[in-house]
Formats: structure tokens, C-alpha cells, sequence
């Protein structure tokens, strides 16, 4: 005869088997979808490239060669490929400013949202996720039209009469940060106030009761608190921000190139599809590690609510 | 054209076109963007009694890689003279022989026996243009036939020039320059048109392609662009002007051919001898802004095409244009390369 604790394993058991069978489709989708081509990029990028564009199906190393290290035009010296890092580091910065700027803009957004009413919470959100209606190449066109030299600041400006020449905003690194924040604001807001929201505000009251200053009840009891909400809002943003392509190229003028340019430039007027490849792969396995390292040191620091 | 905008188009039309391909009286044509007079297209289809169905594309490299994947489902493509021989080369076209159709005769000469297609055998003339620079004469009064405004920019345009990044163009006018023949691999040509270009970026407020928007808004009072699109300036901007480089400009002609692979053979061909007729020639430029290489459509088109001097190259400036080549894969190795150090 089984015994209590016996049945109830079975039964354990038996849920997770119910549960594997239950996500099983959706697993086998996302191995597939996402593996399957991750798999071919890899294999691109050990082969040789074709004359005009595309792949010869010979074994080559020379793709990832030429992601660390290129061969000098002029004297044929092989040196660190000091091009790939200067635009590398630009994409990472940008990355990181975006990530920073939205966490300062959107903490205090957030903050404000989670403290209303529950009624007019809703319409706040509301109002976030309205820009997400609209494609993210015409909410760039829209910063674009704000902030070009006959724009609607500069005009305004002028019209005004207080300066006499428009101010050159476009094509700036300004511009470039402000269309970022602009256009990954809410991906920040939103995860931050799912975590704020859950936030025992007693507990701030308690901080206060025991004469803790703001800034002490921000970084000793709000902050800890909705961490997770911080981390899940930074990769968020960090993550599509690393491969930008059409807010920098916009706003950018496109005379630097991000990280996403020089790929697309091997799989256009480039052709060399196998570096193209690897430098995908290289950019992908960076911002991997960084997460992982960053997620895992995060999470071990984490504050139970109560 | 937004490259993310237009494959997303490209991609939805794709399907559409190969699920449609097998039905009667169909033609899938795949061409540049915004480059395709819809009601040139009605003409055909009624005269024809065929549905087009037209996709985009927004380079001749993209173009490329689709078809050669095969099975695109496209009957039409437009490629460039310098991609031209490569389609040739790699059996993608069906040899339809346009040099015996019976439009052919209206092909101006200059355009009946082109390099890149010898006797015409595979390809039809659709446009033709110049590369050259544009700038805004009220802004800058000094001579506009030269690359020099690109690369020695004067005074008054610093910090407000725009070069269309197209590497191929760019780098070969840099040569040009400093005194090189496109495709050349002398390498100390070569250094030099870099260290030109990396020296001149600075004086330069962007490089992207939107050109025509950005000159009529005054963002730029100055940049390399193709002639058509320097005649939209002028007619939206009338003291913008096209410069063609005395130190050498760039002659490109898109060419419409069929593909082997073509499921419509029959309605292709006859749209390739229905656009060599000089009325619809001229209804294409129309559209497209740019000359056609029909002889005899010129009294068909606008007026304010028929004496543009960015559509008629002016006699002092004919002889400094070259048509532009496909350079060997390893010499386009080095242009990506500087073209890279240009951009880093």
C-alpha cells in the first residue's frame, strides 16, 4: 500500500509531466525558430564569401579572422581590428546612456503611476502605451520633424526671436539620445511599475516613522525592493538599444556607424556575408555574457518582500 | 527608402506575388522603389488585359540575393548596368532577345549596344542618369562642377553637406579626385582617396539617403545625389542646382530584363517591347524623372523635363562622364575596407 507521501510524489510527478507536455509546443517552436537560423549564421561564418555577395561552400576561418584583426590596405601588416572596436564601444555607450537615461526617467514615472488611484492608474498606463501604436520608424520621423532646422523647436525659437540662426539639433549625438529614450521609455516604465506596484508602501512609511531621510528610504527600502523591475526594465532596453539601427541612422545622419550598420554593410555593398556572420555571432555571445553576469549578480542580492 | 520599411513591403508583396503566380494573364515585376508610373502600368494592363503586381527593392544587392535563392516567384527584375553582366553571368535571365522586337528600333543609339549587354540580348532600356552634386546657389556662388564641394567643401557649405552613402559612388569620386581611374588598384591612388575622405567627413552634417526632403527643408545646402532626384529639388527649390564634376561623374542605366525562372514568359516580353515605345518611354520618365534611352520620347515628356539640365547634359560637361563599372571582387574588398575607416 502507498503511503501519503508517496501518492503525493506520484502526483507531483504527474504535474510536471503535465506541464513539460503543456509547453512542449511552444518550446519546440522557440528551439526551432530560434536555433534553426542561429545555426545557418554560425555556418555562414566559416565559409568563404562568393564573388558578389552570398557563400562558396568552402571551409574558411578568414570571416572571423577579419573580426578581430584586419590586414592593412597599404602594407599588408596584420594589426587588431581597431575599426570593429571604435564602432563596438560606440554601440555599447549608446546602449548603456539609453539604458541609464530611461532608468532615470522612468523610475520617477513609474513611481508616480504606482502612488495614484487604481482608477487612474490605468488611464496612466493607458497613455504609456499609446506611442507603442505606432511603427517605431514613423515615431522616429516624428522626433526627426520636432527637431530638424526648420522644425517646430527651431521655428518656434526663431519666431520667438530668440535666436536669429536654427539651432543644428539633427544629426547631433543629442539627437540619437533623445530619439532612444524617447522610443524605449516605455519599456522601462512598464516592467518598473509592475514591480512598484506590488511595493508595501507601509514599509516606506515605516522608514519614515523611523526617521529614515528620503534618500535613505529610496536606496534602503524602494530601490531594493523593486530591483527586479530595475533589471528586467535595463535588458529591456539595453538589448534592442545595442543593435539600433533606425533611430541612430535617422537622427544620426548615419555618418558613424553603429554596430548594425557595419553588418548590414557586409551583407550589402560589402559582400562578405561570412564576416557579416561572425560579427552577428561575436556582438550576440558580448551582450550574452554581460547579461549573464549582470542578471546573476543582481539576482543574489535580492530582498524578500515582508 | 527605409531599408527595414521596404524589405517588411518586399516581404508581404513576395508572398502575395508567388501565391498569385500561377493564375492567368499575371506579370510580377520587381523593381526600385517609387521608380514605377502606375498609370503607365494601367495602360499595359488594359491594352494587355494583365494583372501587375509590382514589388520593391532597394538595392541592386538585395535584388540579387533574392533571386539567386530562386523560386522568387518574379517575372521582372531592374537591375543596374554594373550588376547586369553579374545576372547575366550566373544564368538568372532568360535570353528574350529585345534586339529583335519591334519597339527595338526606337532605342536611342547610344543605348543599342551597351557594354554591359552586348546586342542587347537579354536586357531593355528603363532610365538612365548621372551621379553629380547638388547645391544651393543661394547659399554658395562659387563653381558647382566639382567633387570639390564634397571634398574640399568651401567656407560657406561646411557643416552642411550630405553624401548619399552609396560606398561604390562615394569612394570612386574620391579616386577620381585625387586623379584615379575607377576600379584601380594602384594603392597609393587608392591611400590618397582615403585620406581625402577621411579629411572631409568632418565638414559634413550627414550621409543618408533622403536627399531630396532634406534639400527642399534646407537640413542640407548641399549633396551628392542622382540627377532625377536634383530635378525634384529644383522644381520644389528653384536656386538648387546639379553640378556634373569636371574631375569625372558617373553614368548608371537600369535595365529591365526577364527571369529564367519567369512563370509569365510571354506577358514579360511583351512588356519589355510595350516600354520601348516612345509615348510610354516618355510616361515613364515622367515618373521616374530620369531619361529613358528611347529616341523620339522627348516630345512625349513634360515640359519641364525637355530642356532640364539635369536631364540633358550640357555639351561643356558630356565629356567628363564615365559609365560606371563592376569592379573585381578584391578591389571591392578595399573600397568596403575604406569604407569602413570612413565611417568608423
Amino acid at each position: 500500500m502507498a503511503t501519503a507521501a508517496e501518492i503525493e510524489k506520484q502526483a507531483e510527478a504527474r504535474e510536471i509531466r503535465t506541464r513539460w507536455y503543456l509547453s512542449a509546443p511552444a518550446l519546440i517552436i522557440i528551439l526551432l525558430a530560434a536555433s534553426g537560423p542561429l545555426l545557418i549564421v554560425l555556418l555562414y561564418s566559416f565559409l568563404t564569401p562568393g564573388p558578389y555577395g552570398d557563400v562558396q561552400w568552402k571551409f574558411s576561418t578568414e570571416g572571423w579572422v577579419s573580426v578581430f584583426l584586419e590586414r592593412d590596405i597599404f602594407d599588408d601588416t596584420l594589426s587588431f581590428a581597431s575599426a570593429h572596436l571604435t564602432i563596438f564601444w560606440r554601440s555599447l555607450k549608446l546602449a548603456l546612456m539609453a539604458t541609464v537615461a530611461t532608468l532615470v526617467f522612468g523610475f520617477p514615472t513609474a513611481y508616480f503611476i504606482a502612488t495614484r488611484s487604481e482608477r487612474t492608474r490605468d488611464i496612466w498606463l493607458f497613455l504609456i502605451t499609446i506611442p507603442f501604436w505606432t511603427n517605431l520608424l514613423i515615431r522616429t520621423f516624428a522626433v526627426l520633424q520636432v527637431i530638424r532646422n526648420e522644425g517646430l523647436i527651431n521655428t518656434a525659437l526663431i519666431n520667438l526671436g530668440i535666436i536669429d540662426q536654427p539651432i543644428q539639433m539633427l544629426y547631433t549625438d543629442f539627437a540619437i539620445m533623445v530619439g532612444m529614450v524617447y522610443v524605449y521609455l516605455p519599456l522601462m516604465v512598464l516592467p518598473l511599475y509592475a514591480s512598484m506596484e506590488k511595493l508595501d508602501f507601509r514599509l516606506v512609511e515605516a522608514g519614515y516613522d523611523l526617521y529614515a531621510t528620503r534618500w535613505q528610504v529610496l536606496k534602503r527600502i524602494i530601490f531594493p525592493l523593486v530591483r527586479p523591475g530595475v533589471v528586467a526594465g535595463s535588458i529591456l532596453v539595453f538589448i534592442p538599444a545595442i543593435g539600433a539601427y533606425v533611430t541612430p541612422s535617422v537622427l544620426g545622419g548615419g555618418k558613424n556607424m553603429m554596430f548594425a550598420n557595419l553588418i548590414e554593410l557586409q551583407f550589402g555593398q560589402g559582400r562578405n556575408w561570412p564576416l557579416g556572420a561572425a560579427l552577428s555571432i561575436t556582438v550576440m555571445a558580448i551582450v550574452m555574457m554581460a547579461l549573464l553576469v549582470y542578471v546573476r549578480n543582481t539576482a543574489g542580492s535580492e530582498v524578500r518582500h515582508g | 527608402m527605409k531599408p527595414m520599411m521596404s524589405t517588411a513591403v518586399a516581404a508581404i508583396a513576395l508572398f502575395a506575388a508567388t501565391g498569385f503566380a500561377r493564375a492567368e494573364g499575371q506579370l510580377n515585376i520587381y523593381n526600385w522603389g517609387n521608380y514605377t508610373n502606375p498609370e503607365v502600368i494601367k495602360k499595359f494592363e488594359e491594352k494587355y488585359k494583365v494583372k501587375v503586381t509590382i514589388t520593391d527593392y532597394d538595392s541592386n544587392d538585395t535584388a540579387l540575393a533574392k533571386v539567386r535563392q530562386g523560386g522568387s516567384g518574379f517575372d521582372i527584375a531592374v537591375p543596374s548596368q554594373t550588376h547586369l553582366p553579374i545576372w547575366i553571368k550566373e544564368g538568372l535571365l532568360l535570353e528574350t532577345n529585345p534586339g529583335g522586337m519591334e519597339n527595338f528600333k526606337n532605342v536611342s543609339p547610344d543605348w543599342a549596344n551597351p557594354e554591359f549587354d552586348p546586342g542587347r540580348k537579354y536586357s531593355v532600356p528603363w532610365a538612365w542618369g548621372t551621379v553629380g552634386t547638388v547645391v544651393n546657389t543661394s547659399t554658395y556662388k562659387g563653381d558647382i562642377n566639382t567633387w570639390k564641394i564634397i571634398f574640399e567643401t568651401p567656407d560657406e557649405l561646411k557643416g552642411k553637406v550630405n553624401v548619399v552613402p552609396e560606398m561604390k559612388d562615394v569612394v570612386t569620386a574620391a579616386i577620381r579626385y585625387v586623379g584615379g581611374q575607377q576600379c584601380t588598384d594602384d594603392k597609393e591612388v587608392l591611400k590618397k582617396a582615403r585620406d581625402l575622405l577621411v579629411a572631409a567627413k568632418p565638414n559634413w552634417v550627414a550621409m543618408e539617403y533622403g536627399a531630396i526632403d532634406k534639400m527642399k527643408a534646407g537640413d542640407f545646402q548641399a549633396s551628392t545625389t542622382w540627377n532625377g532626384a536634383a530635378l525634384r529639388i529644383r522644381l520644389a527649390r528653384p536656386e538648387v542646382n546639379f553640378g556634373y564634376p569636371k574631375e569625372g561623374f558617373t553614368y548608371w542605366s537600369d535595365n529591365v530584363v526577364v527571369l529564367k525562372d519567369a512563370k509569365n514568359v510571354e506577358n514579360a516580353k511583351l512588356f519589355q517591347n510595350f516600354i520601348m515605345d516612345p509615348e510610354i518611354a516618355a510616361g515613364l520618365s515622367a515618373y521616374h524623372r530620369y531619361a529613358n534611352g528611347i529616341a523620339g520620347s522627348e516630345k512625349f515628356m513634360p515640359a519641364e523635363m525637355k530642356d532640364a539640365p539635369e536631364i540633358v547634359i550640357p555639351e561643356a560637361s558630356k565629356a567628363h562622364g564615365t559609365m560606371a563599372l563592376m569592379c573585381p571582387p578584391e578591389v571591392d574588398a578595399i573600397y568596403t575596407k575604406i569604407w569602413t575607416d570612413l565611417q568608423k
